[in-house]
């Protein structure tokens, strides 16, 4: 559904956006990751046809944003990092004045906007003047402007910025539930946002992307190694000597946790093997009690600090 | 033709949802209903004086064409109170899109400059038409008291002059507007431009006959002075014309150079 082609964006001399490709399949929400001025809008204005790119292509349900702009505006929703609301206007003026320059029939307008309000739940405040409105409120208003002509693609830019935590709980799950119908790309410096509601991550850092997969492999990848943590009561010497003796334990660490004998352990194995039956049987058959064992997973956080630093480093 | 209404439409519903556009309207009418009467009874005094003094010193009274001089003022004068005017219609055309971002929702959706900006022009030759409208009022009266009867021709080419005086105008001040992102910069580098243009022309009449020519001719202002006399000159009208197209182009080419720049 977008194709993007090595894109690139200079001011002057500075690289806003560094040779990016990806792709996004229909009916995919895509999370666009990085710190804040990674060049993030910067790509969403470039596919929006807000701005021109410096090189590279890129092309939306088969149209190049640049040669075929009018084609892609018509079949984009666009909810910039500032949702672009009229103060002065009432809601119902607001989105009827979107409906027409989106190109709207005027027959299907009436039903649009009455659909478009119950979907981001706004539909006793057509009414109301936009300044009397609050900030999670104005934000739904975005993206009922975004959705007013029911387009194939949504982008947008930071939706769930300046939220209070319930209405970023109501706009994730507005957005979750818009997939499959509209492809979605949504940029964030939230990581538990992507994880929450993106199929696939793009990290993107100093204009360059960094890594391009799924929240899980993502985290699992850059592990390197899988990571065990376990509770075990019976003496710490034992049950350190038995780890030791399992095939694929690379390394153990080990905690007393004060009560009686019991100590706590961070075992970190390799990634090829799955030795989590093993170390189990073994510390039972030792005659020691086992009292928790569960996988450690990095988190998205960890891993995009990793990311992106790594990406610092490497560019010194 | 759908967008363009569409645009159209918004720009008047935002007009008149701003203050701004109230006290332009009341200071337009308090102003120029002061000098209307102000002229009108200027006039009349000297036209009755010029009466008492001719029975005094016996023969006719001399001819004095008191709504036509009236008429002749009064436009000058409106075309100098516009100048004040213009730069607070066209100060938020596109500055104030710019400061909201809604300039991305315009410029992202299926919509040509084209269309924006002719869509923000004749919006705002609406609001000057708008503001025009209850002088006529002030016509009215004169034609119902005057006797003879005053000649129509000179308050419709009058008319004639301002709107198309207002377009040039407005069109210069939407160029500037997209210069930058705050409406009180617009604003004073607005005012700043059209008293160039007024200097220009009071220079013109103050020097060299070559200079004045040229000058003259670069004025628009100085066309203006036809219009309020009731003649209709086709390089006059020319000369708006190209100076409206000239703004809309330059409104354009902006636009197209702020995207590449921002």
């Amino acid at each position: 559904m977008i194709e993007v082609d090595r894109l690139t964006k200079r001011y002057g001399n500075l690289k806003a956006v560094d040779e990016v490709s990806f792709q996004v399949e229909k009916g995919e929400i895509l999370g666009f990751l990085g710190p804040n001025g990674a060049g993030k809008t910067t790509t969403m204005r470039i596919l929006t046809c807000f701005l021109p790119a410096t090189e590279g292509t890129a092309r939306v349900a088969g149209y190049d944003v640049f040669e075929n702009a009018m084609e892609v505006k018509r079949r984009i929703g666009y909810l910039p990092e500032h949702p672009p609301l009229y103060d002065e206007m009432t809601v119902d003026g607001y989105l009827g004045f979107v409906a027409r320059i989106k190109g709207v029939a005027p027959e299907d307008r009436k039903r649009r906007l009455q659909e478009v309000k119950e979907t981001v739940r706004i539909e006793g405040y057509g009414k109301k003047l936009i300044k009397h409105l609050s900030k999670g409120f104005k934000q739904r208003v975005g993206l009922a402007q975004a959705l007013i002509h029911d387009p194939e693609v949504l982008i947008l830019d930071e939706p769930t910025v300046g939220l209070d935590p319930n209405q970023i709980k109501e706009v994730r799950e507005l957005i979750k539930s818009l997939s499959g119908n509209h492809t979605i790309i949504l940029s964030t410096h939230i990581l538990p946002e992507v994880s929450m509601t993106c199929q696939r991550v793009v990290i993107i850092s100093d204009g360059k992307i960094v890594a391009v997969d799924t929240p899980e492999n993502l985290t699992r990848q850059q592990q390197g190694a899988a990571h065990i943590y376990m509770e075990a009561r019976g003496s710490d010497v034992e049950v350190q000597r038995r780890l030791h003796q399992i095939e694929g334990v690379l390394s153990v660490v080990s905690r007393p946790l004060g009560e009686g004998e019991a100590s706590s352990y961070r075992i970190e194995t390799e990634l090829k093997q799955d030795v989590r039956g093993r170390i189990a049987r073994s510390i039972i058959e030792g005659g020691f009690e086992l009292l928790e064992f569960r996988s450690l997973q990095l988190s998205l956080e960890e891993v995009f600090t990793q990311l992106t630093t790594q990406e610092e480093v490497r560019s010194q | 033709m759908r967008n363009l209404l569409a645009v159209i439409d918004k720009e008047m519903k935002i007009y008149f949802a701003s203050p701004v556009a109230y006290g332009v309207l009341t200071v337009f009418l308090l102003v120029s209903g002061y000098f209307f009467y102000n002229i009108l009874s200027v006039f009349i005094q000297r036209s009755m004086m010029m009466a008492v003094q001719a029975q005094q010193f016996g023969g006719g009274a001399p001819a004095m064409d008191v709504p036509a001089l009236v008429e002749r003022n009064f436009f000058g004068i409106v075309s100098t109170i516009i100048l004040f005017m213009v730069p607070m219609i066209t100060m938020a055309t596109f500055a104030d899109e710019r400061r909201r971002a809604t300039i991305e929702l315009l410029l992202t959706s299926p919509l040509t400059h084209f269309q924006l900006i002719l869509g923000k022009f004749l919006a705002a030759m609406g609001f000057f038409v708008v503001m025009l409208l209850p002088t006529l009022v002030y016509q009215v009266f004169l034609y119902l008291y005057s006797s003879p009867r005053m000649a129509l021709g000179p308050v419709l080419s009058g008319y004639l002059g301002l709107l198309l005086l207002g377009a040039a105008l407005i069109s210069l001040g939407i160029f500037i507007s997209t210069l930058t992102e705050s409406q009180m910069v617009a604003a004073s580098i607005t005012f700043g431009a059209l008293l160039i243009l007024w200097v220009i022309d009071l220079s013109a009449q103050a020097a060299g006959p070559l200079v004045q020519e040229i000058l003259g001719y670069v004025s628009i202002l100085n066309h203006f002075d036809d219009f309020s006399k009731g003649v209709v000159d086709s390089s006059s009208l020319v000369v708006y014309l190209s100076f409206v197209f000239l703004g809309l182009f330059l409104t354009y080419r902006s636009i197209e150079s702020w995207r590449w720049r921002t």
